[in-house]
């Protein structure tokens, strides 16, 4: 199992949850727990595709036990997604992992793929399992602890395709609508996540190809040391700096190789996951001016006295509420969000210092070591 | 070998024998240290009486550098770069320096100072040139004669040739070297008056053309493997670095595009403002550091092209040596050859197939006044020939190989 800064450790016992990490803003004791790990691939007559291990230990009273362990695939993701917008619309839902990658930074597209797509998806199960909300929402529950043919059962309840669809297509006339009325703190947001949505995928864009450039500099050192050596066989005064200088450059490239990896698991995982929050913030603000706008055609509805004033009255309170809402939970929750995004990126970046400090350090010692021994030859 | 069409009568005269040094400069000097075994200057034609030019009594700098405009020989404008070069000579035994002398001189004239030494000496290694043109360029790097960086280390590389010839014991001596530092105007004709450029064997100007050796010096051929070796195991080094360099260059400048990003995003946020503004300025002096970085480089990179010179110029004498050892064996060739016919001649004798004797038999014996006159022609050729083998000989002996390549590498700078 990884064990990387990301996974809460895993407890043995219920009494062990007792001493935990603090994870993301909960000060409070944590009291479920979620892995995912073990991807496996399996093959039908009709496709192939791979399944996730999810272990989930907790000490919660509605819960019928205090571990489980599941398998799920990307599509009970997807769904388990779905349901919590649909449930909690002015939520910031977490981000899942995207579908493909179109350009990804990994060469192999199969292994590393996989295992990108893994961390994904345990960060995502564990934000949700961290918000206040979003913990206690009930198709959450099921994914984690119902069997196979349970969930696909549990799949099957609720509103159908087509009435989904129907909805969309209203959704879109009404967000427009909303955008007009929109509260003046909303603007402010507004402006916000188009201003962060741009800046955070430039990041994204250059941090990738930070990497790839390292990854060629490095390509080419491999290639730089050891003509070094071949020049020593035709020297024999200068046998030794020689070996002595590629063996240098041979640190050197393996420091950057380290300072690589540093960067494809502090940085880019973080900044890119930001990126699919950037798109899930757009569709939170296009939700909580659907919402809006659904209110104020009634009141305009009102307004012109169109159907029965009594009806409408009283649709208009709901609806009212239902704004209020959104937007309090909206409100709520987007504090919490510029919180934790700030200390993600704060501690990605840090992370991404601290792997440049020790790069740059070891390169320093060995030029040092290496100008000695050269001083000692002349 | 360079010979007129063959007809009969060409055929019974040596091919001309082009002596490859001037008689007088290099020989002479070189002769004089065989005989004495010493140091000591020799006068000659060649060498410096009034001036004693070692490296102990004057000091040499390239101090500036000028861009010039004038007009070139196709009387069209064009812009150039000329030296300043400064001369003191320590005169007084407190060790006190003089100005002496300071002119101007451009990159060709260098160039026509060290091929003239390469004609005069062919059996030195001469001290190499920097580059012409930048080679080995990674992409920022312009190959621009007339950047300020390349314009900076060109003054270092020429002060370095001159530094390195007045230090070279038979170098020093010339009486062209001494006026390149010396006299200013018509230095040009005065070189070109020597007419080096026709001596210059046009032989070795064909890369390709290979001379088969019979005996070949087993330590020129060592020599060649060396230099070959090195010049090849330089040009990989150098290729390689370049591209090292373009690669850290594009890690540095992309880091530099966070700054920008960062800057802007400052603007939306509250706590995290100042922590990304001062990131995003950091950011951009990280990658404005490389600049410097790899121009420091470049002079380690012109330290390594410098030995590949030394290397190519190790490879041109080497050649020349082939050569003349090729053209001593086909002296010595043609000299027992002559002596052949002479003998058979003398003796009536005709061993070997010759044109003489197919004409002889067509056209009758000639007459023994003829015959005598013939024998003396081949003994006045033979006689020559002997002298001519005797000097290359001696030339040959001359091309020593200098320590001074050995040494230069083991005082190979530290690099980074």
């Amino acid at each position: 199992m990884d064990m990387n800064s990301f996974s809460p450790m895993m407890p043995t016992s219920p009494l062990s949850m007792i001493n935990q990490i603090k994870f993301e803003d909960e000060p409070d004791l944590k009291d479920l727990f979620i892995t995912v790990d073990e991807p496996e691939s399996h093959v039908t007559t009709i496709e192939t595709f791979i399944t996730y291990r999810i272990i989930t230990k907790t000490s919660r009273g509605e819960f019928d036990s205090s571990e489980f362990e599941v398998r799920r695939r990307y599509q009970d993701f997807l769904w388990l997604k779905g349901k919590l917008e649909e449930a909690h619309p002015t939520l910031i839902i977490p981000p899942l992992p995207e579908k493909f990658i179109v350009k990804g930074m990994v060469e192999r597209f199969n292994d590393d793929f996989i295992e990108t797509r893994r961390k994904a998806l345990h960060k995502f199960l564990n934000r949700i399992a961290d918000h206040p909300t979003l913990t206690f929402n009930e198709d959450f529950k099921v994914f984690l602890t119902a069997q196979a043919w349970e969930l696909s059962s549990h799949k099957k309840q609720g509103p159908g395709l087509l009435s989904r669809m129907g909805q969309t297509v209203r959704a879109v006339a009404l967000s427009m609508r909303g955008v007009k009325s929109r509260p003046e703190e909303f603007m402010e947001m507004n402006n916000f996540i188009e201003v962060f949505s741009q800046k955070i995928n430039l990041i994204d864009k250059i941090s990738q190809r930070i990497y790839k450039e390292e990854r060629e500099y490095s390509d080419e050192m491999k290639e730089y040391g050891p003509i070094h050596i071949l020049w020593s066989a035709s020297e024999e005064d200068l046998v030794d700096t020689l070996k002595g200088i590629a063996s240098c450059i041979d640190k050197c490239s393996k420091a950057t190789e380290k300072r690589m990896c540093g960067l494809s698991e502090a940085l880019l995982p973080v900044v890119h996951e930001y990126v699919l929050y950037s798109e899930m913030l757009m569709g939170v603000m296009k939700r909580r001016d659907q919402i809006q706008a659904e209110l104020d055609s009634k009141v305009e509805a009102l307004t012109y006295k169109k159907a029965d004033t009594d009806l409408l009255t009283e649709e208009i309170g709901k609806l009212e509420d239902k704004v209020e809402c959104a937007n309090n939970a909206l409100k709520a929750d987007w504090e919490r969000w510029r919180h934790n995004m700030q200390n993600d990126i704060k501690s990605a970046f840090t992370d991404m210092a601290e792997e440049n400090i020790q790069y740059y350090e070891q390169i320093r010692n060995r030029g040092l070591e290496k100008s000695n021994s050269l001083y000692d030859l002349t | 070998m360079e010979q007129a069409p063959p007809d009969l009568e060409r055929q019974w005269q040596p091919a001309p024998l082009e002596p490859l040094g001037h008689a007088d400069a290099g020989l002479q000097a070189a002769v004089g240290e065989e005989a004495e075994g010493s140091r000591d200057e020799v006068p000659g034609d060649g060498t410096m009486t009034e001036n004693n030019f070692g490296l102990k009594k004057i000091e040499i700098s390239v101090s500036e550098a000028e861009k010039r405009t004038g007009r070139n020989a196709m009387n069209m404008q064009e812009t150039y770069t000329a030296y300043l070069i400064e001369t003191r000579s320590v005169e007084h035994t407190d060790g006190q320096s003089v100005l002496t002398d300071s002119l101007w001189r451009r990159y060709s004239e260098f160039e026509l100072l060290r091929n003239y030494l390469l004609v005069y000496y062919p059996h030195i290694v001469v001290p190499p040139l920097p580059e012409k043109r930048a080679e080995f360029v990674w992409h920022k790097l312009s190959a621009d004669n007339m950047d300020p960086d390349f314009v900076e280390r060109r003054r270092i590389g020429l002060e370095n040739f001159l530094l390195r010839v007045a230090s070279h014991p038979i170098l020093c001596r010339d009486k062209i070297f001494y006026l390149f530092l010396t006299q200013e105007g018509n230095w040009k004709e005065t070189v070109n008056e020597t007419g080096f450029q026709l001596k210059a064997d046009s032989r070795l100007k064909a890369l390709n053309a290979t001379f088969r050796v019979k005996n070949p010096d087993k330590r020129f051929t060592e020599l060649k493997h060396y230099s070959d070796e090195l010049q090849s195991v330089i040009s990989h080094l150098l290729r390689v670095r370049a591209r090292v360099a373009d690669r850290l260059y594009g890690v540095y400048k992309v880091h530099g595009n966070y700054g920008r990003v960062f800057s802007e995003w400052s603007a939306i946020e509250k706590e995290m403002g100042d922590g990304l503004q001062s990131a995003g300025h950091h950011m951009d002096v990280y990658a404005s550091s490389i600049d410097d970085i790899l121009e420091d480089e470049e002079h380690y990179a012109d330290q390594l092209k410098e030995y590949l010179f030394y290397a190519e110029a190790l490879r041109a004498v080497c050649r020349k040596h082939e050569l003349m050892q090729y053209d001593l064996e086909m002296a010595a060739q043609d000299l027992a050859s002559k002596k052949q016919q002479c003998e058979e001649l003398a003796t009536g004798t005709v061993r070997t197939f010759s044109l003489k004797g197919m004409t002889t038999k067509l056209f009758g014996q000639e007459t023994p006044e003829q015959r005598e006159a013939r024998i003396k022609v081949l003994e006045e050729q033979i006689n020559e020939g002997e002298q001519q083998l005797k000097s290359k000989n001696l030339e040959g002996r001359e091309f020593k190989f200098g320590p001074m390549l050995r040494n230069a590498l083991a005082r190979c700078n530290p690099v980074k």
